[in-house]
């Protein structure tokens, strides 16, 4: 049995998984469902000055048949008044002490009311803060949240004032409405934040409902951007968490990874890009607190396999594998090949290559099976064949190196050598 | 042991002959089966499709919720894909060829699918197609089956006035009068035909018989081309003695009997004897099961490799209790007072191949003696050869003969469907409309 037990800058919990912060840590009453159902630890939705909400608030993507692929809301911080806010924090914390408490704050612009706030928390026993620097809705026209986020100097500035005060480890939580977060993510740790997570939530219209010609969510006849996120974030969130665990500033810190986790593969994933551990947020409001046993069971018995011992063995593993193009192998070639015996005859393999690609399948009419076969010389190996073939491994990669010898683009470049040759 | 009607309550009736295969309940059951559908190229279902209906298209179709466009992608294929959806063996056809059976999966329920667009078409009457400028060209067309129909839709989109000549008082044919009730009402029957004939352009005259009211000759002289869709007619003898007594009853006719009369007007035995295992020997067999006949068994001169029924079909028959005897040829049918009392066969064998391969049966020399009321025959059926003869028409044995142009050796003269080939899937027949049609318009244009 593998050991999941986390330790986020010195803050324990049982797993890596923790809640972000949002509808589902608003109060004790889904705090308690939560520890109750093995999540390991949980960021309670921002506390700051009170806000009003709108109704509906959600909207979502379905794709395929599948709901909710992407998610989309325009909900503020907790609404709730917050001293009822930091009671519930505390007796959450009193009755499960070994799981992780953090609490996300959103103060209002100024030192003073930064302080006062991180006073209150501290009070309640939490184990650590979380700088909410990326609500794009409702708060940034009051200068706060993404308007934070996406200004570096005022980030920094912002994380000082509270690195004055704060006596618990302190992360800083990135906004994605960012051509990097790179800046900001420098600006936080220049300011002395203890970590980073990322991402929060990205602008968004998720659709126009068709009859009312009003895009969703609808409030009385109009709507507004929403903060997206959901499995459909998840390839945005890899690659923006990647290039925290990359930048040398970034990347000593301790990252916690969000963005359309939903399972322990996508845990491992980002964990395996140099996320610490994860926090969920649509999986659960889709499909309740239950999932976390999923994920437990999942990555343990996926550590077991890989004879990973604790998340130190394999936290940030893949990072140095993502490069820069120019340094890729120009000589690794592969070409694709259809296993007859599993192919099932859809064409889509065909259609997606001729259509689309370099017309290197080869088809054979038949009744009413057709046969589809590689045009090795023309298979350039994209891999699209193989992506769009519904059949486990009946389409594979085979490799058919160019040369024995590694070769990047800029010694191709230097030797002079010819182009599209292959 | 009486031939009876009456034998079961209303409420028996009503669900013994309720729909066997019930419509997706909601839009989201019918979108999880759709959204499982791979959307093949060349997608081997509709290349089995006798009327090559682009079904992963009308099936995409449903999962962006343009049903409106999938009825038209089904009907513009095959003008009676409502009635199709509900009576083809498909899986033997586009369901028995979906690329989900080669990875051991089920596959997409087509039909189902099928049934879940052109319902909705039928039901709110949408007006899916639009007449071309009338040609001035008028077509007669006899028969209101599906081949006649077929044709007539296709015509009429081309701006060809059609009049079609039907003997009996409703449309559909063999839909409507030779299919297992369970499986398509007579109301979606009456709708499907008012859907086709909504186009305009198509004028049915009902009650009237080629030969007897209405002469090919006057056709012909009255109208620019002729389309001959007259399918087939009763079922074939069984040159047997005892042939005449009471109770021994044609399958077509029973079945033609239990959707034109009434379920508790139609009288079956408490023995009956089905012979043949088509799927009008099914029809027959699980009807008269359901009309209340407390033993239904179906004799067939060969084994079930060689059975024209689908293996669905057949399960239908045992799921309603019809107990099934293989290698069993029908020598005689004994009486007593006019009354059928039994039913007895040969016992049979598989012979050697001949020259096809075909095991043909051949008589063991046994006998086996079934204690029986009623036997219905269902052996296959034969064309209208007199008929056909009667107006000089080539034919194979009463089937009429046409050449690649579906023409007839009289000219201007069509013809398509059961009529020509015998009697095949309604599917098949819908295509031989579509098929004549084609011929009639380069005719037409041509003349």
């Amino acid at each position: 049995m593998a050991d999941l037990r986390a330790n986020f800058l010195g803050i324990k919990s049982p797993n890596p998984f923790w809640l972000a912060s949002a509808p589902p840590t608003d109060k004790q009453y889904n705090v308690l469902r939560a520890f109750e159902a093995g999540w390991g630890g949980v960021v309670w939705k921002t506390l700051g000055s009170q806000v009003k909400n709108v109704s509906s608030r959600y909207s979502s993507i379905d794709y395929g048949g599948t709901k909710m692929m992407g998610f989309n809301n325009i909900e503020l911080i907790s609404d709730r008044p917050l001293d009822i806010n930091l009671r519930e924090i505390a007796e959450c914390v009193r009755l499960f002490p070994d799981r992780a408490m953090i609490v996300s704050l959103m103060a209002d612009n100024t030192r003073e009311k930064w302080h006062e706030l991180i006073a209150q928390v501290e009070d309640t026993g939490a184990h650590g803060l979380e700088l909410n620097f990326g609500c794009p809705h409702g708060m940034t026209e009051r200068g706060m949240g993404a308007a934070v986020g996406q200004d570096p100097e005022i980030a920094k500035m912002v994380v000082e004032w509270v690195m004055e005060k704060a006596t618990l480890p302190v992360i800083t939580k990135l906004t994605p409405n960012v051509h990097s977060v790179v800046p900001t993510g420098r600006a936080a740790v220049e300011g002395g934040t203890n970590a980073l997570s990322l991402i929060n939530t990205i602008q968004s219209v998720t659709g126009v409902d068709l009859d009312t010609f009003v895009p969703n969510p609808y409030v009385a006849g109009k709507s507004v951007y929403g903060g997206y996120c959901g499995p459909a974030v998840k390839p945005i969130a890899l690659k923006m968490l990647t290039t925290i665990a990359q930048d040398p500033v970034t990347a000593p810190l301790p990252i916690s990874g969000i963005g359309g986790v939903s399972t322990w593969k996508d845990a491992v994933e980002f964990m395996l890009l140099g996320a610490s551990n994860v926090q969920v947020c649509t999986a659960v409001m889709k499909h309740g607190f239950r999932i976390v046993e999923d994920m437990c069971d999942g990555m343990n018995n996926w550590m077991d396999e890989k004879g990973f011992k604790t998340l130190d063995d394999f936290i940030g593993k893949s990072v140095p594998t993502i490069t820069h193009w120019e340094d890729l192998d120009i000589n690794y070639h592969i070409v694709a090949n259809i296993n007859q015996d599993k192919c099932i005859h859809c064409g889509l393999c065909y259609i997606a290559c001729e259509d689309t690609s370099h017309q290197s399948i080869n088809l054979t009419f038949g009744n009413p099976y057709n046969t589809y076969s590689i045009k090795e010389d023309e298979c350039v190996g994209c891999n699209l064949c193989k992506l769009v073939c519904p059949v486990d491994s009946c389409i594979t990669m085979v490799e058919q190196r160019k040369g024995d010898e590694y070769l990047n683009w800029k010694e191709f470049q230097r030797r002079g050598l010819p182009l599209n040759d292959h | 042991m009486p031939i009876l009607n009456n034998r079961l309550t209303a409420e028996q009736y009503e669900q013994n002959f309720s729909d066997i295969h019930p419509p997706f309940e909601s839009r989201e059951a019918a979108l999880v089966e759709a959204n499982r559908c791979l959307f093949c190229y060349d997608a081997p279902c509709t290349k089995r499709c006798p009327t090559s209906i682009n079904i992963p298209k009308f099936i995409k179709q449903i999962t962006t919720d343009n049903v409106k466009g999938s009825a038209y992608t089904i009907f513009d294929a095959n003008i009676m894909g409502g009635g199709c959806s509900k009576v083809c063996p498909v899986e033997k056809l586009c369901e028995g060829s979906c690329v989900y059976n080669l990875l051991e999966e089920p596959p997409i329920p087509i039909a189902k699918l099928q049934r879940y667009s052109t319902e909705k078409a039928i039901a709110h009457k949408w007006p899916l197609f639009q007449r071309k400028p009338e040609t001035g060209r008028k077509v007669a067309i006899v028969g209101a089956g599906p081949a006649g129909l077929s044709c007539a839709h296709v015509l009429s989109r081309e701006g060809v006035d059609v009049t079609i000549y039907e003997k009996e008082a409703k449309g559909g044919g063999l839909m409507t009068y030779g299919i297992a009730a369970y499986k398509v009402t007579p109301e979606f029957c009456e709708d499907e035909v008012n859907f086709i004939t909504s186009l305009g352009g198509i004028d049915i005259k009902y009650g009237q018989e080629l030969g007897k009211d209405v002469s090919l000759a006057d056709l012909q002289a009255n109208y620019d081309a002729v389309y001959l869709g007259i399918g087939v007619g009763v079922a074939r003898q069984l040159d047997i003695p005892g042939e005449d007594l009471a109770g021994v009853e044609d399958a077509i006719r029973f079945i033609y009997d239990i959707r034109e009369k009434g379920y508790p007007s139609i009288p079956v035995g408490d023995k009956v004897a089905v012979i043949g295992l088509g799927m009008t020997a099914i029809d027959a067999a699980t009807q008269a099961k359901r009309l209340g006949a407390k033993e239904v068994t179906i004799v067939y001169r060969r084994t079930q490799a060689e059975m024209p029924s689908t293996e669905v079909e057949l399960n239908l028959a045992k799921l309603d209790g019809c107990n099934i005897i293989w290698l069993a040829s029908p020598k005689e049918i004994l009486g007593e007072n006019g009354q059928v009392t039994q039913l007895i066969c040969n016992v049979m064998e598989l012979g050697v191949p001949d020259a096809s391969g075909r095991r043909s049966p051949v008589e063991t020399g046994e006998t086996i003696t079934l204690n029986v009321d009623m036997v219905i025959k269902a052996a296959g059926q034969v064309p209208y050869e007199a008929l056909v003869s009667s107006n000089q028409l080539n034919h194979w044995s009463g089937k009429i003969a046409i050449d690649s142009n579906c023409a007839t050796n009289i000219p201007a003269v069509f013809a398509g469907g059961d009529c020509v080939n015998g009697g095949k899937e309604v599917v098949d027949a819908v295509q031989a409309g579509k098929d004549g049609a084609r011929a009639i318009l380069n005719f037409i244009k041509s003349e």
